[in-house]
Formats: C-alpha cells, sequence, structure tokens
C-alpha cells in the first residue's frame, strides 16, 4: 500500500499579496491582479496581470542583501522561504528540491546570454541560496508544470527515494510570451471571460508559489489522493475535440484516489478562456460525469501565469478546501460551451472535502489531482 | 509476484552516427538539421509532419521511430528530459522579435518553444493517449530515470516507458532512447543505463 503524502505547506506571490492570507482575501473581496499595461513589452497597450518591482524589491530586501538575483529567482526565493524556515528541515539528500517553469529567465535572450536562460541555471540559483542538497528536478512540460511538479513529488516520495519535496514554481510575462500568444491570436482585448460565451482570448500574468510535499503528516493541510497526467495525442497547439487526455487523466486520478466523480467537492480547473480550452474541458468534464460540480478557473483574477499556474491555483484551492470557501469565477458571464457546467457565480460557504485540480497545455499534455482534505472536518 | 524490469531496446543519436542496440545503422557527416532529414528518409520513414517540427522535435521523434514499431503501444509512457530545453528554438523566436524595424513573429516557431512539444508529436504520431512527462537536468540524470520509470510501471500508470535523453543546441546534440518494459535481457537499473548512455 502507497504510504500518504500530504501538502503541509504553501504560499504564493502575486500582485494579490505576498501570503496565501493576502491572496485569498484579496479573491474573496473581488479584486484582481489583472490591470491594463502600456510599455515597451507590447506595441499597444495590453491587459495583463504584473508584480510590481520596486515593491517585489523591497519585499527581497528584507531576506537578502544580494543584488544578483533575476526577478524571477526573487519571486521564487520569496515564495520559498516562509516555508523552509518554518519546516526547519536540514534539506538533506532525503529531500527533493523541484522547480516548475516553462520560460525562466528567458528575457537573458534579450542581452544573448544563453547561459543565463537555461533552465537548469535558475534551478541551482534557487536551490543554493537555501543550500539544498539533492539535485534539482525542473519540471518544464508546458502549462501543467505546476500541478504536475506536485503530482512528481509525490510520487518520488512513493517510490521511496525521498521523505519530503519542496516545489517552487513560477513564470513572468515578457515580451517573448507575449509576442509568441499574439501571433496565435490567442490574446483578448479585455480581461479574460473563461467559459463565457463572449470569451476571446488569455490574459497573461505572472507569479511564483511553492509548496512542501511530505509524507509528515504532522501539519498536513491536504492529501495528494489521485493524480494522471496523460497526453491527448491529437494535436500539438490545439486540445482534443473529445477532451481525451483530460479525461483520462481525471480518470487515473479517480482511480488512484479510490473515488467516484460523485464525491467531487469543487474543481479549480484550466479555463484559459481560448474557445478551444474551454470548450474541450466541459466536454471532459461531461464524460466524467463532473459537470454539476463546483467550477471555477482563477485566470479571471490572475490571468495565465503559465508554469506557475497549476500550483498557484492549487494553493487557493486548498485553502478553499481548508476555509469551506468557494470563490466566483472571476471575468465569467454567460455560459459560452456547448455542454452544461455549474461555474461558481458567486462566493459561496460550502464544505469540501474532495478538490479535483485540472490542467491543460500546448503539447497535448493535461494533469488533474484529487485532494482531501486533512485533519479537522468540522462539518 | 512483481515481474523485473528491462531495458528492452535502445538507440543512440550522436555526432553524425545513428546506433540501436549498440550497432552502428546510419551515419552522416551532413549539418543536423539535414542530418535529421537524411536518418529520416534512410529509415524509410513517411511523415510529412516531420518537416514542419524544430530540430529538437525532429531529434525525438527520430529516436522514438527507431525504437517503437508501428504496432499500437497503448501502454507506453513518455519520459524525457533535457539540459537546453528548447533554447534553440527560443533564440530563432527572440530574433524574429528584437527588431522592430524587421519583426516577424510566428506561431509555427512559438509553438516549439516548449521541450515537451517534442512528446505531444510522439503521441500523435503512434497515438500514445498516456503518461507523458519532461524534466530539465543539467547533465544527464540516470538514476532519476530508472526511479521516475519504474514507478510508473509499479504503480500501474504504465505498462512500458520510453525513456528519451534529448540534449539539442544549434549543432550540439545527443539522444539517448531507450525502452523499459518486462522483456528483454539487460536488467533496468542506473548502472546499467549510465553504461549504455556512455556506450
Amino acid at each position: 500500500m502507497a504510504k500518504n503524502v500530504y501538502i503541509s505547506g504553501m504560499n504564493c506571490i502575486t500582485p494579490l499579496g505576498f501570503s496565501v492570507k493576502e491572496n485569498f482575501e484579496n479573491l474573496i473581496a473581488g479584486k484582481s491582479g489583472i490591470a491594463r499595461h502600456e510599455n515597451d513589452m507590447m506595441q499597444n497597450p495590453y491587459f495583463a496581470s504584473i508584480l510590481d518591482d520596486a515593491f517585489l524589491e523591497a519585499e527581497f530586501r528584507k531576506i537578502s542583501d544580494s543584488s544578483n538575483h533575476t526577478k524571477l529567482e526573487k519571486m521564487m526565493i520569496l515564495s520559498l522561504f516562509p516555508i523552509v524556515k518554518k519546516s526547519g528541515s536540514g534539506l538533506g539528500k532525503r529531500t527533493a528540491f523541484l522547480l516548475s517553469t516553462t520560460k525562466g529567465n528567458i528575457t537573458a535572450l534579450e542581452s544573448g546570454d544563453i547561459a543565463k536562460a537555461q533552465l537548469y541555471d535558475l534551478a541551482k540559483t534557487v536551490a543554493d541560496f537555501f543550500r539544498f542538497e539533492s539535485e534539482p528536478i525542473v519540471v518544464s512540460n508546458a502549462c501543467v508544470s505546476g500541478i504536475l511538479a506536485v503530482s512528481v513529488a509525490k510520487r518520488l516520495i512513493q517510490s521511496g527515494e525521498y521523505d519530503e519535496a519542496f516545489v517552487v514554481a513560477g513564470d513572468l510575462v515578457s515580451e517573448f510570451v507575449l509576442s509568441g500568444f499574439n501571433s496565435f491570436q490567442a490574446m483578448s482585448d479585455a480581461p479574460c471571460k473563461p467559459y463565457s460565451k463572449n470569451r476571446t482570448g488569455v490574459t497573461l500574468g505572472e507569479a511564483a508559489a511553492a509548496a512542501l510535499v511530505t509524507s509528515d503528516v504532522s501539519h498536513a493541510k491536504a492529501r495528494i489522493s489521485g493524480d494522471g497526467s496523460i497526453n491527448d495525442a491529437n494535436h500539438i497547439s490545439g486540445p482534443s475535440r473529445t477532451g481525451e487526455g483530460l479525461f483520462l487523466s481525471v480518470e487515473s486520478a479517480l482511480k488512484e484516489a479510490n473515488l467516484p466523480a460523485s464525491k467531487i467537492d469543487y474543481i479549480s480547473a484550466h479555463g484559459t478562456a481560448t474557445p478551444f480550452n474551454d470548450e474541450m474541458e466541459a466536454v471532459a468534464f461531461n464524460r466524467s460525469g463532473l459537470e454539476k460540480k463546483p467550477l471555477h478557473s482563477l485566470k479571471g483574477c490572475y490571468g495565465h501565469t503559465l508554469g506557475a499556474s497549476g500550483l498557484l491555483e492549487t494553493v487557493i484551492g486548498i485553502e478553499s478546501l481548508k476555509q469551506n470557501k468557494l470563490i466566483a469565477s472571476a471575468g465569467f458571464d454567460e455560459i459560452g460551451v456547448s455542454q452544461p457546467l455549474n461555474v461558481i457565480r458567486e462566493n459561496e460557504d460550502k464544505f469540501i472535502r474532495y478538490f479535483l485540480k485540472t490542467a491543460s497545455g500546448f503539447g497535448g499534455c493535461n494533469t488533474a489531482v484529487v485532494f482531501e482534505k486533512e485533519g479537522n472536518f468540522g462539518e | 509476484m512483481e515481474s523485473n524490469l528491462y531495458i528492452t531496446s535502445y538507440c543512440s543519436i550522436e555526432n553524425g552516427k545513428i546506433s540501436i542496440d549498440g550497432e552502428l545503422v546510419f551515419e552522416s557527416s551532413a549539418k543536423v538539421s539535414d542530418f535529421l532529414k537524411d536518418g529520416l528518409r534512410h529509415f524509410g520513414i513517411q511523415y510529412p509532419k516531420f518537416f514542419k517540427m524544430d530540430n529538437l522535435s525532429k531529434l525525438a521523434f527520430l529516436g522514438s521511430e527507431l525504437l517503437l514499431s508501428d504496432e499500437g503501444h497503448p501502454e507506453t509512457a513518455l519520459l524525457f528530459a533535457n539540459a537546453s530545453s528548447s533554447l534553440d528554438t527560443d533564440v530563432a523566436h527572440q530574433e524574429s522579435i528584437s527588431d522592430k524595424e524587421n519583426y516577424y513573429p510566428s506561431p509555427a516557431v512559438f509553438v516549439y518553444t516548449l521541450p515537451n512539444i517534442c512528446l505531444g508529436e510522439i503521441s500523435i504520431r503512434h497515438q500514445l493517449k498516456t503518461e507523458n512527462s519532461f524534466f530539465i537536468f543539467g547533465a544527464f540524470n540516470a538514476g532519476f530515470f530508472a526511479g521516475y520509470a519504474e514507478n510508473l510501471i509499479r504503480t500501474g500508470k504504465a505498462k512500458n516507458v520510453l525513456c528519451g535523453w534529448t540534449e539539442l543546441f544549434r549543432d550540439e546534440y545527443k539522444a539517448f532512447l531507450y525502452v523499459v518494459s518486462d522483456e528483454g535481457e539487460t536488467e533496468h537499473t542506473k548502472q546499467n543505463i549510465e553504461l549504455l548512455y556512455t556506450n
């Protein structure tokens, strides 16, 4: 029988705050990190969720004098810092270090610095700040990376190789990705509207998030009960019309968790607000019998934070789990997918025991993870 | 009683040479892009989509073609890693946006600025609706591969695993791929993987 693995520490660094508490309060209050920006990253003004550089710098100064770290490194270090400190871990060989990102320090390419753009360099820099002993493991698997990293950490612990794992995830809004998404005509002119009839594409965002994944139950917030990461085998940049990979990932996660779909209380889905992604999710969730489950996308408040999204949204989801509070799906107005979904329209107090996190990404990838509340159930 | 796991077959693509199970099967002094196309033709593989791929995907695709037959592989998971991610194509995308007077970002290039796209290409070709993941390490990490591949099989998430180290940046490339399954002669261990990697 596989040993139990839990999430027992979490943090996030976003335009809505530098702690889970602050983020959650702002989300409940209906705040959004998305704003209109005008700068040289895009020819015309655009919407995105971007961290204030000066504020980030001031917070980083509180924990380090270094002037050698990039914006992304500061975000990642800040998100890990309180979790590492509180854990009291020796960060030895039995402690894994996982880092999730799609593009890392990609802005280094602007000055032709290939070495600095290497993802391994980023991981080593963050690992060295804390002095992790074990070899960093970088997960770079498009937009599922953040939640895939949690799943990988859980699998590594269950295989007996580690006892615990610190997972950090982060990505930046950069000219590199803005121009790329723009070339796909996948960017919305207004803040994104997941699952809505008039959705027109993504709004990008930047954030960092971190979690401690461990077999030690003492401070556990949630148990990671099942996971699946299955490819659509259909198209490299568009999702499967039948939601094949997402459906199979959800089924694999539920099977491992020994849980029927009917027991899921809440879904934090991917919801990028592209016409194709949201439609695919509706098809996949209906195939799994999850169409009545309260569901939201957090991309209406955070934008699409790429390699950070899977972990950031999981952190908020677990906080929802703990507080028994559902957050409305920001940006949603009129349903615009061909099959029914129960999109959360207003914040709601609801007892949550089982929570499903899903993500999908370029390359036909999908990840689904089932979490179960740990500790006091307080029904 | 758990069955033993083996390295069923392996291939390597490096320095203009392609070997399968330790035997040299193709050699060419062409530059990387032409070398990969020549390799594809040499093995009689017909796949028009190959020519749209970036070099990293071509490398990974070619390696997987040598190990996966045309028969279905419904339960073969993909476990890949490299050191440079998709930097080879990232540089191309960066070039397309760095000069405002000569600005030409394209979705055909941008889609390949993620290292896991090659897994999508392989999955589509062989209809692998299976576990897929892409990792980055400073150097080939046999210990990680051995542990994670075994875990996928033992927990029932996959029946076989195609493992691949597919590193490519500009003219430097090395691909080392192998299939892990319950059939074969070489035991699936970290030591054996390292031995085969270094030849």
